[in-house]
């Protein structure tokens, strides 16, 4: 069981407000991901959870009660930090073990939940060692183990993936989320990689300077977002913004579309654009282009596209696709 | 980083430090060889290098009239006892500097330091009449007090530059993992930081061996360790070179050994954190 909901949590250092009060309902078993540009405030916020910054107001419940004022270990939250943070003088095992001692867990019991996580994990073969000679991957998913080994209400992790390798990276992505899909404990992931949280929430938190910009599920934040920000940061690339008449057309300050709702021809369309640059992927063809008025435009074209430097094209973006956005870049809904 | 060094550019800077070390090394080299001469070689003009009668009996009267293990068991409960009191203050204050800075933890290390800066002839009065008052005076508990307050700015500072090194990520995990404090210290801290520790005993026990100003002034016998036996040699009666050259051997020599032993784990501790 692990519910947690935060109230006007609020942090100041000094006199900045890192985060000037959040409110945020997290329900057992979800898989959350708190995502944002560096700086926004993600890590502080999961470090408040975890008991590792004081809360400078406000509250924090987990299953009901007020955590706020508890020490990190009384929370029953594990972390798994960016770094590993694994003992570096420990043996796999002990690593592992660490938590289940400091609670005074007899041996047996101990060796049996050890054990077991490293079935769980692949580190079978691997718990005499010590973190110095395992690779990025298993240091990883010993810093895991240590997590499960306590049977915490929630998993924190705070940007685990970002010291791998991109091939790594995915692998991993995958086993945490079928970790989640194993042991259905409520899951708290903090990165700045969209991708990583549009393929593994249950639900986003989108941050910017310390607040919520929107939460919801992956498809309804690349679907329907709240304001130019979060149009901006979920999707990659990145979703185009258009101004002047064209957004006039559309009755709004400024019309958002995705690179891959934008149809490409040599023929005809709305708009006329000169490719500049084509990034071809195989599987598909990123097109940056410049589309006279409308200033410089990525588009996304399915398949091998045999288009390059200085061709003419056409765009034509999708009409049921336009996201509108008012001057101050709230969402206006579709037309 | 380019750094060319033409082949006679390397054996000049090889003959300037071997000059250099052995200039260093000469005033030792002359006391143990003086200790082997008979008095009367010792003050000879011009003196003799090699060619004297080697003896032994500065050592044998050395031993006779002084108690030299008394003295040298004196200097190991002094320098041990007062780098191990330390340490039980240097951690935890280390600890609280490197993990829990303030905006004055800077200035309170420099502080700290700067105490050393001070000539300890400026507090020996007041000290000399609390030891008196309080009966410490020729006591090792209060020569330990001495000794360990002496270093403690150096350990706090080595230690603190040691810990600084360590991610606070590990520490932070042994407190999700539901350590204690004193836990996370035993457990974590302390394995991660045996290298500098050792370092940082190794450095203040020769600090504290090497002291003379503190021990001749709050010593008379029980509780003088080597450096007294020393003194004693260079007494009213006049000096005697050789066998003040013997006991001066004797007395550096254990100092000495350990420190050759261990200058890979004690230039290791001078120097970390200088480069990375």
């Amino acid at each position: 069981m692990g519910a947690i909901r935060l109230e006007k949590v609020k942090k100041t250092f000094g006199t900045l407000d890192v985060i000037p009060g959040v409110d945020l309902d997290i329900n057992d078993g979800e898989f959350v991901v708190f995502v944002g540009p560096s700086g926004c405030g993600k890590s502080t916020l999961l470090r408040l959870i975890a008991g590792l910054e004081d809360v400078t107001d406000g509250k924090i419940l987990i299953n009901g009660v007020d955590v706020a004022n508890e020490a990190p270990a009384k929370r029953g939250l594990s972390m798994v930090f960016q770094s590993y943070a694994l003992y570096p003088h420990m043996t796999v095992y002990n690593n592992i073990a660490f938590g289940l001692k400091m609670a005074g867990e007899s041996k047996a019991v101990i060796d049996e939940k050890v054990q077991n996580a490293a079935k769980i994990l692949n580190l079978t073969d691997y718990l005499e060692r010590r973190p110095g000679a395992l690779s990025g991957g298993q240091r990883q998913r010993v810093a895991i183990g240590r997590a499960i080994v306590r049977n915490p209400a929630a998993f924190l992790f705070d940007e685990p993936l970002s010291n791998l390798d991109a091939a790594l990276r995915v692998n991993m992505r995958l086993e945490i989320t079928g970790l989640h899909q194993e042991l259905k404990t409520t899951m708290i992931y903090v990165t700045h990689d969209q991708v990583e949280a549009m393929t593994m929430a249950d639900k986003i938190v989108v941050l910017q300077a310390g607040r919520v910009e929107q939460v919801g599920k992956p498809m309804d934040l690349y679907n329907n977002p709240a304001n130019k920000f979060v149009a901006g940061f979920i999707g990659s690339p990145k979703m185009n913004f258009i101004g002047g008449d064209y957004a006039k057309k559309h009755d709004c300050h400024e019309i958002g579309i995705r690179p891959e709702h934008v149809a490409v021809s040599t023929e005809s369309g709305d708009l006329p654009a000169t490719v500049k640059i084509a990034e071809h992927l195989g599987a598909e063809t990123y097109l940056h282009v410049n589309a006279g008025g409308f200033g410089p435009m990525t588009v996304r074209a399915t398949g091998e596209v045999p288009l390059g430097e200085h061709d003419k094209i056409w765009l034509t973006p999708e009409q049921d696709r336009i996201h509108r956005f008012d001057a101050n870049g709230i969402a206006l809904g579709k037309l | 980083m380019e750094n060319k060094q033409t082949p006679l550019g390397h054996i000049g800077f090889s003959i300037f430090a071997w000059i250099v070390g052995l200039l260093i090394f000469f005033p030792i080299f002359w006391m143990v060889l003086t200790s082997f001469k008979t008095e009367l070689e010792a003050v000879s003009i011009p003196p003799s290098f090699i060619s004297f009668d080697w003896t032994l009996e500065n050592y044998a009267e050395v031993q006779a009239r002084s108690d030299y293990f008394r003295f040298a068991m004196n200097s190991v409960i002094l320098s041990v006892g007062s780098t191990l009191v330390g340490l039980l203050f240097a951690v935890p204050c280390a600890w609280a500097m490197a993990f829990n800075p303030t905006k004055r933890t800077k200035d309170a290390l420099l502080w700290m330091l700067s105490t050393k800066m001070m000539p300890p002839v400026g507090v020996l009065v007041p000290i000399y009449l609390v030891f008196r008052d309080w009966g410490l005076l020729d006591t090792r508990f209060g020569l330990i007090m001495v000794l360990f307050l002496m270093n403690l700015p150096i350990m706090v500072w080595m230690l603190y530059t040691y810990f600084k090194e360590i991610p606070s990520d590990i520490l932070e995990a042994a407190r999700m993992d539901g350590a204690t404090l004193p836990k996370e210290i035993i457990f974590v801290l302390l394995p991660m930081a045996v290298p500098g520790i050792a370092s940082t005993m190794l450095l203040n026990i020769i600090l504290a061996w090497n002291e003379a100003f503190w021990t001749l002034n709050l010593t008379t016998a029980d509780a003088a360790p080597l450096t007294a036996f020393i003194a004693s040699y260079s007494s009213p009666e006049g000096l005697f070179w050789s066998k003040l050259s013997a006991a001066s051997t004797l007395a550096v020599a254990p100092i000495l050994i350990i420190g050759w032993f261990s200058q890979k784990q004690l230039v290791r501790g001078l120097t970390f954190g200088a480069v990375k």
